[in-house]
């Protein structure tokens, strides 16, 4: 949905004498004047002989070639424009993973003073497959009936599969619960009027009483150590800044979310160092990696302030056991860092292991609750992605003060925070909602994995999130992140689906892909499926 | 340990002043016609609650549009899965022909040149984001907004340098304090990236004239740098001189198509205009491509609900309800602010001359023990705990001058602004009584004296409190 724009050339036309006028804030025009006065006078000494043609062609070319090498001397920088979102393949390539980074040549400005360094990097389009296979996919939708040749997006952890009940239930309770009073009559003042910015008291004790019973009740939240934000991206934006400052480092273990690039390091100067996790662990996480890589940053001079999990993971789908989590717990005490565990997709389960949330085994280690923060959001459990509601939810009564006051920068709308409100405690209907979505994601994943199976691609084991993380290493050639984006972009354009490639999330193996699967109904999968052995018959 | 970061520890975000702790105080203490009658009124928060019955009504007519539907249809999936950046078109679209009838249709604007954000705390947060790196300035007229000394500097690191103005003009804008802000801006070694102006202001309650305008685009051309205007208020004009946007003047100028005509930003907002602020609905307008790109991805961390985004797309497109809605309210913050001034007037007391917003400059120079800010805190705190009205003291806004506060008439009923005013007359009627009553006064000085050394106590406890972890 974003809208590619290709850059304007930032490389200037020389300066002719008989250029441009000079504009209100320009800069080259008193120059052009300026070097015509000293040309001039040649003008008479060649005129003797090929009379005025050379002697304006002569000058002329000087000009021009002064120009062009005071221009050289100007730019510091190689002006590189970044690869416009339809890049062949061959660009792609070249794409590495630290591609963000490549592109922070700066414009040639045209005026005096320009927009921040910040928004500079954040405004050019976004290089990574992760963003432009969105766009792609966006712009030309697979819809089964109006669109079949369209491409399918799996690219996306979102899910729709069961947003039907959602639907009915908003429309069967809509009156009651947005704006009614007791006596039937609208009363506007309670949504209209300023609420609190981090969230209203009852949406805290709402949202807390949907988070214990998507974690399986085994846990109680406080709902006032809850945050709300517009979101789970301004959620672990703020807890960033609440805890690290510009220079300072997080731990990841890799493969990540691509967007943590994005939320965590734009605004607040803060950098994410990854810990790789292969395959043959089952990409589990191993304390020795976080260790060697704690001891590898502080070498180099750089803080670590916490680790960064996403527990259920994504985009492998697999989930923590309690014995990691109190490692985990272990790791960040002894090094005196903190925890934070994103826990969005805590609902979101389908196989027959149980959740268990950070917050769950804190229940008797009363020490260490101030290092550990939970990130939580209805995006995903709820399906509600447009209706912006992210939780910051911390035991750290300093980090919570922090958190409430920046709220204000991202606060959830107040009728959404009503009509939520209302359907967060009709728990009868929440339990349904949670059982009937458990059973959907279940049963497409089944199909799906069978299916890629079929086609001799394995899936690593999981047991949750909205995709699952398939092991396409055999079809790539070359073995490296070159033969994995070469994959990536032949199933975009010749089998025409999204998927996110590995490197994309900083996966160390190739050819590993993220597909999401809840975006689909259960008769589009068959078409996915032949769609990928067109792919996969091309390259075997 | 279980350290925080600086921006977390620090004070850098204002939220210590005696804005906010006079809210607090409220909190304990609000003021309610029957459960709390002595309790404090709240004067302090610019809000509208002139007008809900208009928006009810509304509503009420129009059930489709809370009801996620479309000419009959459900389109509660769409919205439910809405999380584009670019805003949803449709309200994008009634946003800014709303924007530009306020303007008298004067200036239209392009819908792809705007961007959403929750509220206008995270547009100006966003601008300055996008405009200026850490460390570097922007100016801004006295008296202000005290937010902006959070909402503008602390996470962006940005620095705020006053232009300052003073009561013998009526707090107008001239060429020597924009140069003076500018010189000392340079001494601070700090650069300049541009001018923030709210137009209607905030906290005087007058639009910037013409004149004014036209000053402030001279400088930014002559220094090169941006512009942002703040318009918030400019739907709450209700008497004359009318409002005159920024946008207006550069193209009588003829300056479009200029760089000048791309440093110009304007912050809008439906919190004040249409008395919506809890929906949180902000937004940011710029000619230049670089800005509307960059603030359109930062908003991804203060995205509105599409929801929202939905229900009003629908009310603003009513253009008839729009255009009753606009006039209605401007007749009743009229009416109220005549009952505001004729009551101060009552008491002694003189405000401002002002024709927009939500809010009073009022003049207490006069009540002032001392020509001092001590002084004016001495005021301020009589009037919050004993008078018990929570109004904004002018050095919480950065007023040069001590005496002046802002209060606000739009958030309370006509009932509770008659009380407000009696207290005050009753307040400024016993401060004046002659010197028979002086030992008195002298002995409940005495007790103030002693609250507020408890008051002062009760305050660093709280800032080391939020300073020890």
């Amino acid at each position: 949905m974003n809208h590619s724009r290709s850059r304007r050339n930032p490389t200037r036309e020389p300066d002719f004498p008989t250029a441009k006028p000079p504009s209100p804030g320009g800069s080259s025009g008193g120059g052009a004047g300026a070097a015509m006065r000293l040309i001039v006078p040649l003008q008479g000494v060649v005129q003797g002989r090929g009379g005025l043609i050379l002697g304006s062609v002569i000058p002329g070319a000087l000009y021009y070639f002064f120009q062009l090498y005071l221009k050289r001397c100007r730019s510091a920088k190689p002006n590189s424009n970044p690869p416009s979102p339809s890049s062949s393949s061959a660009q792609l390539a070249d794409l590495s993973r630290s591609s963000s980074r490549s592109n922070l040549s700066s414009r040639g400005s045209v005026g005096p003073v320009r927009v921040s360094a910040r928004a500079n990097s954040i405004a050019k389009p976004n290089a990574s497959p992760y963003y432009i296979g969105l766009e792609r996919a966006s712009e030309d939708p697979y819809d089964r009936f109006d669109n079949p040749d369209g491409i399918m997006q799996l690219g996306l952890s979102e899910n729709r599969l069961s947003l039907d009940l959602i639907e009915t239930w908003i429309l069967e309770n809509l009156e009651r619960s947005m704006i009614g009073g007791a006596d039937g009559n609208l009363n506007i003042s309670g949504i209209a009027t300023y609420q609190p910015l981090d969230g209203m008291m009852e949406m805290k004790i709402a949202v807390a009483g949907f988070m214990s019973q998507v974690m399986g009740t085994t846990v109680s939240f406080d709902p006032s150590r809850l945050v709300l934000t517009s979101g789970a991206t301004p959620a672990i934006e703020t807890l960033c800044f609440c805890l690290a400052d510009q220079g300072n480092a997080f731990l990841v273990p890799t493969p990540y979310y691509p967007g943590f690039d994005r939320d965590m390091k734009w605004r607040t100067g803060v950098e994410l160092i990854p810990v790789h996790c292969r395959s043959s662990d089952n990409f589990a996480l191993s304390v020795t990696a976080l260790d060697q890589a704690f001891n590898q940053a502080r070498k180099r001079g750089q803080r670590v302030r916490g680790i960064l999990i996403s527990n259920p993971s994504n985009p492998i789908g697999n989930m923590l056991n309690k014995e990691t989590l109190y490692s985990l717990l272990d790791f960040a005490r002894e090094k005196n860092i903190h925890i934070i565990s994103d826990e969005i997709f805590a609902g979101s389960t389908y196989g027959s292991e149980e959740f268990v949330s950070m917050a769950e085994i804190l229940g008797s280690e009363d020490f260490d609750k101030d290092r550990v923060h939970i990130i939580y959001g209805l995006s995903k459990d709820l399906s509600l992605p447009g209706f912006r509601v992210g939780v910051i939810y911390s035991f750290n009564t300093s980090v919570l003060a922090a958190a409430k006051k920046l709220a204000r920068f991202s606060s959830v709308s107040a009728p959404t925070q009503r009509i939520l409100i209302s359907m967060l405690s009709d728990t009868r209907f929440i339990q349904r909602y949670i059982e009937t979505t458990r059973e959907r994601i279940q049963k497409m994943y089944v199909a799906f994995a069978a299916g890629l199976k079929q086609l001799g691609i394995e899936c690593t084991k999981s047991s949750a999130g909205l995709y699952c993380w398939a092991d396409m290493s055999g079809l790539i050639r070359p073995y490296n992140e070159k033969g994995e984006l070469e994959l990536w972009d032949k199933l975009l354009k010749i089998g025409k689906i999204n998927v996110t490639p590995g490197s994309a999330c900083h996966c160390i193996e190739p050819g590993w892909f993220r597909c999401c699967f809840t975006m689909l109904a259960e008769e589009d999968i068959p078409v996915v499926i032949k769609r990928i052995q067109r792919v996969v018959e091309l390259e075997t | 340990m279980k350290m925080l970061s600086r921006k977390a520890t620090f004070n850098s975000h204002g939220q210590d002043s005696e804005y906010f702790l006079g809210w607090e105080e409220y909190e304990k203490n609000a003021y309610h016609e029957v459960e709390n009658p002595s309790g404090i009124i709240q004067m302090g928060l610019a809000e509208n609650q002139l007008s809900f019955d208009l928006l009810e009504s509304w509503l009420a007519q129009n059930p489709d549009a809370a009801g996620f539907k479309r000419d009959g249809e459900s389109i509660f999936r769409e919205l439910a899965l809405f999380q584009d950046y670019h805003g949803l078109p449709a309200f994008k679209k009634a946003l800014v022909e709303f924007m530009s009838e306020i303007r008298g249709n004067k200036v239209s604007f392009d819908q792809n040149k705007l961007v959403l954000t929750a509220g206008a705390t995270s547009a100006n947060e966003t601008l300055m984001f996008c405009l200026a790196n850490p460390g570097e300035a922007f100016l801004l007229p006295t008296p202000y907004y005290p937010g902006f000394d959070r909402d503008l500097k602390w996470r962006t690191g940005v620095e705020i340098v006053p232009i300052q103005c003073s009561s013998s003009n009526g707090f107008q804008i001239t060429e020597s304090a924009l140069e003076e802000a500018y010189q000392q801006a340079q001494k601070r070694s700090l650069k300049v990236k541009g001018v923030l102006i709210t137009n209607p202001s905030n906290p005087l309650g007058t639009t910037t004239s013409r004149d004014e305008l036209n000053l402030l685009v001279n400088f930014i051309t002559a220094k090169g740098i941006h512009l942002i205007s703040d318009e918030i208020y400019s739907g709450t004009v209700f008497d004359s001189p009318g409002f005159v946007s920024i946008m207006e003047v550069l193209m009588d100028r003829n300056y479009m198509n200029t760089e000048v005509w791309k440093r110009v930003h304007i912050v809008y907002s439906l919190s004040k205009d249409l008395g919506l602020p809890g929906f949180r609905v902000g937004a940011i307008y710029s000619n230049d491509v670089a800005v509307v790109s960059a603030a359109t991805k930062m908003s991804s961390f203060g995205l509105v609900s599409s929801q929202t985004q939905y229900l009003l797309s629908v009310m603003l497109s009513d253009k008839k309800f729009t255009k009753n809605y606009v006039s209605e309210n401007q007749k009743r913050l009229k009416q109220r602010h005549q009952m505001l001034i004729s009551g101060l007037q009552n008491a002694g007391i003189d405000c401002l001359k002002s024709n927009a917003g939500l809010f009073c400059w009022v003049d207490m120079r006069h009540l002032l023990s001392s020509n001092t800010f001590e002084a004016e805190m001495e005021l301020w705190k009589k009037i919050l705990y004993d008078v018990r009205l929570n109004i904004s003291p002018g050095s919480s806004c950065h007023c040069t001058e001590p005496g002046w506060f802002r209060v606000c008439f739009a958030n309370m009923s006509e009932d509770t602004l008659n009380l407000a005013l009696q207290r005050i007359k009753a307040f400024v009627d016993s401060s004046t009584t002659t010197n028979n009553n002086q030992s008195r006064h002298q002995s409940n000085k005495n007790q103030r004296r002693k609250s507020f050394t408890k008051w002062v106590f009760r305050l660093s406890f709280r800032d080391r409190e939020a300073s020890e972890r």
